[in-house]
């Protein structure tokens, strides 16, 4: 692995040096994702550096190589009854873990577990200029220097090349038991509230055409007992249809419209936005599949009066930036965080906003 | 700028009680809750609003002036130490909850407002806010967001970091910057994952949007005494390894044992080497099959006595001891240094033995606190101020610790921060390119260096000269070579 790393440093150096970009590539899995970048760019594919580096089940902690297939860090941890709580989305099977990170992307779980950067504890990368800077570590607990670490989650790639990862993992629940109830939309985000204000053991919720879907996870005790709170029919293959949320291939994101992603405030009324909605995150996630070229400001809009943003998650031939934009005092400390870390600014340049 | 000058600005857009220079008026702010370490400011500004302290920042930013703001001072390690040259600014009247939204379960606070307050106000709802230091009933909101604070129940429930949805943040320059959001991610860097643990170093917190989270139908305690510290560490990782996360798990040792039951009659077994207390939350279905599960698991550890708390006012009883082991240490020594770092659990046994050598070595009596889930270990080093060169010797002291923390993986501090304390074993944890981008980072917001200036990163420079080496990932030259 040795010789791998000093092939990074070697491509990130002469980048730095000639001032050329890099497009960072692990699995090309969610290269549909954030603003394109030019083909003419070189890719430093990041897969040759994988492999798991330690992983202690009693610790909580797993520590892996960037390039490391997403479903190898999975499948070792299922096998200790571990996983990553975040249940984060692979969209192929080549996913890497790096990618994992970089999108910063959570699954269904996120709303009653935590998001990507919930459970970052350490990261070691490579700056641009090909510093090998490690920050963080392998413990629970750490707040030593700024936490450059969770920083990394969700940055695409710009701020740097992300060599090794360690995250906190945690037990799968005992139970999973999927409920299905038939509502409309205003009814649905009012009860996903409510019930997430009260002591239930639900790990998932979603909301599309008429029926809410929630899952229940935890001791069989506790799942029995919050089914029969709750009522609903028991869904025969739950697992499968989250999946098909998580992956998105559930029908709902089979149309060839735009999709659009909508973080809100979880109590906001139904979004008066045209096109279909599907709504995961107890009320805080959108998804608006919406073919309207002329929508783009409206959506923006909305997603910013509900409280959050607006991402154009899948562009299906829409030219629009992926990015809800920022407010100057928030692009400053951006571009300064940017020069600071990648000050020939080769990592991925325009990957997240246009403007570094 | 001259004090008399500096009083007269500020005067302009804030009340006379609200600029103190008197020095008995100074006082009170020389120092948080490390009273080791002690400077009068030049200056403490008292705002009660946002737009105050706009001004106030304003006119330091003009002015040059250093800032360092103030919590409730309970700080442990030196984060909130006054400039001599500057302006301490203290939140403390800013308390108001300003909304709490129980249907989508947030609080929104003012910095100064104390974090059980928080709770207090949202318990009508059936809910808290989850982080829960031992300093509740005083610290603030916005002194645990620069410290990224963390309490018993940090394994299951998360830290201060986890538990925050959107700070307003004011740069030394005066700008607004909303961080965060209502929703459950932002767009751009995660600035709020940064702002958390940045003690006071990157910008000035007027207002944080907290997550509050429902009350638990039923919580249960086990407590288990073990005659042996190793076999209490095996207990934890059998418990975690079982596929349970308890909501708190702390360990005391066998002398922090004697100090508390001297001092409170908990009921702990006075022959045990390490007492563990377990908790289990959540549904009363669950919380009672989890506390068997646990119970039976003590019991394979080898613990030589388990009790479970069959009433509430039992289970407080069982904690009333692990929450009084920091005034229980006040009463058996004059004085006591409590020290802060963060290991894999694994090596708990290991550490815990190189304290007591170091505690033998350096003739200082030496409590182990550790909330044993998340491996964060609490010595409190007993000393007096008042015996010459004690004081010297315990921070000698606390500093081996901090560096057998790094040795065994982990970190100088879980949660009480770097501040001006640990300021020598950053040299230690991080190399040179890991102390240039934190410094990078802080100029990324305030280049001129004016937010609290000499706390949390050194200097290159210092690290030089203290020529402490820097272990790099937890490997070190002759790393078999004992160093206890
Ligand atoms: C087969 C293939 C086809 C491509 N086609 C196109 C195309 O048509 N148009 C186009 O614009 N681009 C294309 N790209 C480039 C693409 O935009 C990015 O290289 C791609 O997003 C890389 O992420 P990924 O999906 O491969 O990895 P993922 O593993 O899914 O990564 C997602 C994000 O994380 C970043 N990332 C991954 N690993 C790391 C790491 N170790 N450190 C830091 N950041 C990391 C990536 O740069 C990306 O931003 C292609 C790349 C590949 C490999
Ligand atoms: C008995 C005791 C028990 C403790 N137990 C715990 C524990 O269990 N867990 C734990 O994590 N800590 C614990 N602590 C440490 C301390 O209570 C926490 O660090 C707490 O978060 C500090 O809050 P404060 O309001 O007192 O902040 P202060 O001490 O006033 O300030 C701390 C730091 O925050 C900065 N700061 C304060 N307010 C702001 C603001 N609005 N904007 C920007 N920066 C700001 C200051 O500049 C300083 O660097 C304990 C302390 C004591 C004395």
């Amino acid at each position: 692995m040795q010789i791998i790393l000093d092939q990074f440093k070697a491509t990130v150096a002469k980048a730095y040096a000639q001032k050329t970009p890099l497009r960072i590539g692990g699995g090309g899995t969610k290269h549909f994702y954030g603003n394109a970048v030019p083909q003419t760019h070189v890719l430093l594919d990041t897969r040759p550096y994988h492999g798991i580096v330690a992983y202690e089940p009693t610790e909580l902690v797993i520590t892996a190589r960037a390039g490391t297939q997403l479903a190898d860090v999975q499948a070792l941890l299922d096998r200790h009854g571990q996983m990553l709580a975040f249940e984060p989305p692979f969209f192929g099977e080549s996913a890497t873990l790096g990618g994992c990170i970089a999108a910063g992307l959570s699954g269904p779980r996120r709303a009653a577990a935590g998001a990507v950067r919930d459970f970052v504890l350490g990261v070691r990368l490579l700056s641009g200029k090909a510093e090998d800077l490690s920050f963080g570590g392998q413990v629970m607990k750490n707040v030593a220097g700024y936490d450059v670490s969770r920083l990394m989650a969700g940055a695409m790639g710009t701020l740097g090349l992300l060599l090794e990862i360690s995250l906190k993992v945690l037990p799968k629940p005992p139970v999973e038991l999927t409920l299905r109830m038939a509502m409309d939309q205003a009814s649905a985000i009012e009860a996903m509230n409510r019930w997430a204000g009260r002591p239930l053991p639900i790990s998932a919720t979603c909301f599309t055409d008429g029926m809410l879907t929630i899952r229940l996870s935890g001791a069989e005790s506790a799942v029995e007992a919050a089914h029969a709170k709750l009522g609903g029919e028991e869904l025969d293959d739950g697992a499968a249809f989250w999946q098909s949320i998580r992956e998105q291939t559930h029908d709902f994101f089979q149309s060839p419209q735009p999709l659009w992603r909508l973080a809100v405030k979880s109590v906001y009324a139904p979004m008066s936005l045209p096109g279909n909605a599907l709504i995961e995150w107890q009320g805080g996630l959108r998804w608006l599949s919406c073919d309207d070229p002329e929508a783009v400001e409206r959506i923006r809009k909305s997603a910013k009066e509900a409280g959050g943003h607006a991402t154009l998650f899948r562009r299906n031939g829409l030219a629009a930036a992926a990015f809800h934009p920022l407010d100057d005092g928030m692009m400053r400390i951006h571009r300064a965080l940017k020069e600071k870390f990648d000050p020939a600014g080769i990592l991925n340049p325009g990957r997240l906003y246009p403007e570094f | 700028m001259s004090v008399h000058k500096l009083v007269n600005r500020l005067r302009a857009f804030l009340p006379v009680e609200a600029v103190l220079y008197e020095p008995e008026d100074l006082r009170p702010y020389e120092c948080d809750g490390l009273s080791a370490y002690r400077q009068m400011p030049l200056v403490v500004a008292l705002p009660r609003t946002e737009e105050q302290i706009v001004s106030i920042l304003k006119l330091c930013y003009e002015t040059q002036t250093p800032v360092v703001a103030r919590g409730a001072g309970t700080g442990l390690s030196g984060g909130a130490l006054p400039h001599a040259q500057g302006v301490l600014l203290s939140l403390g009247k800013m308390k108001q909850i300003i909304a709490i939204d129980p249907l989508a379960r947030t609080a929104r606070v003012q910095p100064g407002v104390r974090n059980l307050a928080i709770s207090e106000a949202a318990k009508p709802y059936g809910l808290y806010y989850a982080p829960d230091p031992s300093s509740q009933i005083a610290c603030s909101i916005g002194g645990n967001v620069a410290e990224n604070s963390g309490g018993v129940h940090c394994l299951k429930y998360g830290l201060t970091v986890h538990n925050i949805m959107k700070l307003r943040v004011l740069t030394i320059a005066g700008a607004l910057l909303e961080i965060g959001g209502e929703s459950l991610d932002s767009a751009g860097f995660d600035l709020l994952a940064l702002m958390t643990g940045s003690e006071g170093m990157l910008g000035i917190v007027t207002e944080v949007t907290v997550k509050l989270i429902p009350i638990p139908e039923k919580a249960q305690l086990v407590m288990a005494a073990f005659d042996d510290v190793q076999k209490a560490g095996n207990a934890v990782a059998n418990v975690i390894g079982a596929g349970i996360i308890p909501a708190g798990m702390e360990m005391m040792d066998k002398i922090t044992i004697h100090a508390v039951e001297e001092f409170l009659h908990a009921g702990y077994d006075l022959n045990a080497e390490a007492i563990l207390l377990c908790e289990s939350d959540g549904a009363a279905e669950e919380v009672a099959d989890e506390i068997a599960r646990i119970h039976a698991i003590m019991q394979q550890s080898g613990a030589i006595n388990i009790s479970t708390s069959q009433t509430e006012a039992e289970r407080l009883s069982f904690w009333a001891g692990r929450k009084a082991a920091f005034p229980a240490a006040g009463r058996v020594s004059p004085d006591y240094y409590c020290m802060d770092g963060t290991i894999p659990r694994k090596h708990l046994a290991d550490v815990l033995q190189g304290i007591e050598h170091l505690s033998r070595q350096y003739g200082l009596r030496c409590m182990n606190v550790f909330h044993a889930g998340d491996g964060n270990l609490h010595p409190l080093i007993l000393y007096d101020a008042n015996q010459p060169g004690e004081l010297e010797k315990t921070e000698e002291f606390g500093g081996k610790i901090l560096e057998m923390c790094i040795r065994a993986g982990g970190t100088i501090t879980g949660e009480h921060g770097v501040g001006m304390e640990k300021i020598n074993q950053m040299c230690t944890q991080f190399g040179t390119g890991e102390l240039e981008m934190f410094h990078a980072v802080k100029a990324a917001f305030d280049p001129q260096g004016l937010l609290n200036p000499g706390k949390a990163v050194p200097t290159l420079h210092r690290c030089a000269e203290l020529g402490a080496m820097h272990v790099h990932r937890g490997e070190e030259k002759f790393a078999d070579l004992p160093r206890f």
